[in-house]
């Protein structure tokens, strides 16, 4: 038997052994065909794609109409920010790229060389995007947006929320009973409600409750508020990491005569860390997920700036085209970090069998 | 020394910490009821018997702009527990499906399954709201409604259906009936006690529960029915609007759509893990008995999976609920935006906002005792199984 005709044969094994398995095959095969081919049709070949011709270009064709994003790309990535210093908004999101990927090297895994890391190029991101240093002129948050605005408010969230997280977890997982159960009820607290009401009530509230010199920029009381969100939910990680460590472990460290800031920082943390890695990577990319609820709080994020190419002016119709866009845009962010967590969880599991 | 005791550290260290922590929530309360004095506002809940003077699109009970603003904040928080329970439905039903097609030995169909999951999972529910919302209301118009089967159309201004014309509380007690019966049908079908009745008696007091049942839910609807009317009501197209029939607004059906979808992903997830716990040996089993492979799932593989996934599952319930709270990008009015409204429209920040958390931590707090009390009713005895 030659190779083809073996191939025929697994074939027929994998997809038609019973009646049943050749119609389900056939219909997925027609439904795959059928999606992809209108896919292709609508999105590639009718598409109109240069911008040359404003919305007009587009009544010509049947399909798509990426001229929207030829003409508003900027837009979406960059939202209000000065026309001449997009080139400053482009390089920080490429440095927190950078940072994100460097991060994910196994060499990066120590807590001090995570915490530079992250705090250098956060700082970077920060300088370019604000200016007012190194003949860079000044650009006010306010007038930040797209793509910009949603990696500053991620990156910013998860570093104020890190450490608060691990405070948050020790508290809880404390020896002393009250201290434990205030933790726990205001963790379980703040985890009861939506993210939304949360990152309303930072914006709204601690105007009211706060003194005045603690105000701030609403953008950085909406971050706090989130940073909170996820602290609690990042220290029910931590937590369960902690508890999946065996008991001896801090026993023979106590054994050996450390006290409890050199044995929780030398050996329950960094353990705990490394059994809640993969919850842990499912946490932040919810966390880069949700950063767009801001929307509704009024921030000038990714969403919204794609939302805003296509209300006004002569793109309304092309709604899909932008939703497709910006979609793809989250998605092929979220889609590599979460793979990058699956990948991860099965060579620890390697590790421990 | 005094200061090296054991029990006096213990005690100073919690109540120091006990103190921290109630001394920043009472002076942020200080703080904020001198800040909303200052601006005129007091921090009492009278405005909650006032009438709101604004109306709310979507409500199951009667409401009108004369209506009080706790009656307002109720509509609300029914709404999301009406659009969290129907869209939690949906993404059960579709996440199990999905479930099933990822497991499934053909690779086309778990490649496809696979793919729902990606797709859904990986991209923000608010960006999905919008989209679904955009789409909706983007369809034609009532004149050029897409309309696939007579009595059913789908135009910008929503769904119609042919309906019943019956008032809403006769609805509900019709939907109450039927559930009842339905449920004691289903014990009488499944239950402990009646597996040891002959099947044919079983059979006979199963059907005849489900017959009364029906009969019963018919007498309630032509009762409870609109005087001067025909009791099915059909939507048809008059002038330039759609007239009668049951009516889905794009918000609602939005939001639906969304979470439904959204949600089946993740649930898709969890049943996968679920089901690829159960050790192969009890789908073997039960084969070597003699059940087809659809008995073997829904008698062996699907109950042991939910008893296996029900905790995570219950976490995946409350977030849901949570995630209604994007109704206000697309105009739906659930608690959360009805909450936002009253603070436009009243002032009483601090006061809604306690309002908003309260009514999430009762929800929170109602949906963990449901599940905790099924997961006791269907805990396996002994630890075999578990």
């Amino acid at each position: 038997m030659n190779i083809f005709a073996l191939k025929i044969e697994q074939i027929r094994g994998d997809y038609f052994s019973t009646r049943f398995d050749a119609i389900v095959s056939c219909l997925c095969l027609v439904l795959v065909a059928w999606v992809g081919w209108s896919f292709f049709d609508w999105g590639l070949l009718n598409a109109k794609f240069s911008a040359d011709q404003g919305f007009d270009g587009c009544r010509a064709v049947s399909g798509a109409c990426w001229a929207v994003i030829d003409d508003r790309a900027r837009l979406i990535f960059f939202g209000l920010y000065p026309y001449e210093e997009q080139w400053r908004s482009a390089l920080a999101c490429l440095i927190i790229v950078l940072v994100t990927i460097l991060s994910c090297v196994p060499s990066f895994w120590t807590a001090k060389r995570l915490t530079t890391l992250w705090l250098v190029g956060f700082g970077i991101f920060y300088v370019l995007m604000r200016g007012g240093v190194f003949g860079m002129t000044e650009v006010l948050e306010s007038e930040w947006g797209g793509l910009a605005l949603t990696l500053f408010i991620f990156s910013a969230v998860c570093i104020v929320g890190m450490p608060m997280s691990i405070i948050f977890a020790l508290l809880r997982q404390s020896q002393y009973r009250v201290i434990a159960t205030t933790m726990a009820l205001i963790i379980e607290g703040i985890r009861a409600l939506p993210l939304l009401g949360v990152m309303f009530a930072a914006a709204m509230v601690l105007t009211f409750v706060l003194p005045d010199w603690l105000h701030g920029d609403k953008l950085y009381r909406v971050i706090f508020g989130y940073a909170l969100f996820f602290a609690c939910y990042q220290a029910e990680i931590i937590r369960g990491g902690i508890q999946s460590l065996p008991s001896g472990q801090e026993e023979a460290a106590k054994a050996l005569g450390l006290n409890y800031f050199q044995r929780t920082g030398y050996i329950i943390l960094p353990q705990a860390f490394r059994n809640a890695l993969p919850p842990t990577i499912s946490q932040i990319v919810v966390t880069f997920k949700e950063t767009s609820l801001v929307y509704i709080v009024g921030f000038f994020d990714l969403l919204t700036s794609g939302k805003a190419s296509f209300s006004a002016g002569e793109w309304t119709a092309t709604y899909v085209e932008v939703y497709f866009f910006v979609a793809l845009i989250y998605f092929s962010f979220v889609f590599s970090l979460s793979r990058y967590g699956a990948y991860l969880e099965t060579r620890l599991r390697v590790g421990q069998n | 020394m005094w200061f090296r005791n054991r029990k006096f550290v213990d005690f100073a260290l919690q109540s120091a910490f006990l103190f921290c922590v109630i001394g920043l929530v009472v002076s942020a309360f200080v703080v904020g009821r001198n800040n909303m004095e200052v601006q005129g506002l007091t921090g009492d809940f009278g405005f909650l018997e006032r009438s709101t003077g604004w109306d709310i699109s979507f409500t199951l009970l009667d409401y009108s702009t004369r209506d009080s603003y706790s009656r307002a904040l109720s509509i609300g928080l029914l709404n999301t527990l009406f659009l969290g329970v129907v869209s939690l439905i949906f993404g059960t039903v579709i996440g199990l499906s999905v479930a099933s097609a990822r497991l499934s030995r053909n690779k086309l169909l778990s490649s496809l399954g696979g793919a729902y999951v990606d797709t859904f999972r990986n991209i923000p529910l608010i960006l999905q709201g919008l989209f679904w919302y955009a789409v909706l209301t983007n369809l034609p118009r009532a004149k050029q409604a897409i309309s696939p089967v007579d009595g059913v159309f789908l135009s910008n201004r929503g769904f119609y259906f042919p309906g019943l014309n019956v008032t809403g509380g006769s609805a509900a007690v019709a939907i109450a009936v039927i559930v009842v019966f339905v449920g004691v049908a289903l014990w009488v079908a499944s239950a402990r006690k009646t597996a040891r009745w002959p099947d044919q008696k079983r059979r006979r007091v199963w059907a005849s529960v489900l017959a009364v049942g029906a009969v019963v839910t018919v007498l309630v609807l032509s009762v409870g029915r609109i005087p001067d009317t025909s009791l099915s009501s059909v939507p048809y197209l008059k002038g330039f609007n759609l007239r009668d029939g049951v009516r889905l607004s794009p918000e609602l059906l939005a939001g639906i759509l969304t979470i439904s979808l959204y949600g089946a992903a993740f649930i898709a997830e969890i049943f996968r893990a679920g089901l690829l716990s159960i050790s192969q040996g009890m789908g073997e089993a039960g084969a070597a008995l003699g059940l087809r492979a659809y008995q073997v799932f829904f008698r062996i593989r699907l109950p042991l999976a939910i008893r296996a996934v029900l905790p995570t599952l219950t976490n995946q319930y409350i977030w849901l609920m949570k995630a209604t709270t994007i109704g206000i990008a697309i105009g739906f009015a659930d608690f959360f935006m009805v909450v936002a409204v009253s603070i436009s429209q009243a002032g009483k920040t601090m006061n809604l906002l306690l309002l908003l958390f309260l009514g999430f931590w009762l929800l929170n707090l109602a949906v963990s005792v449901v599940a905790n009390w099924i997961d006791k009713k269907i805990a396996l005895k002994g630890t075999q199984n578990r």
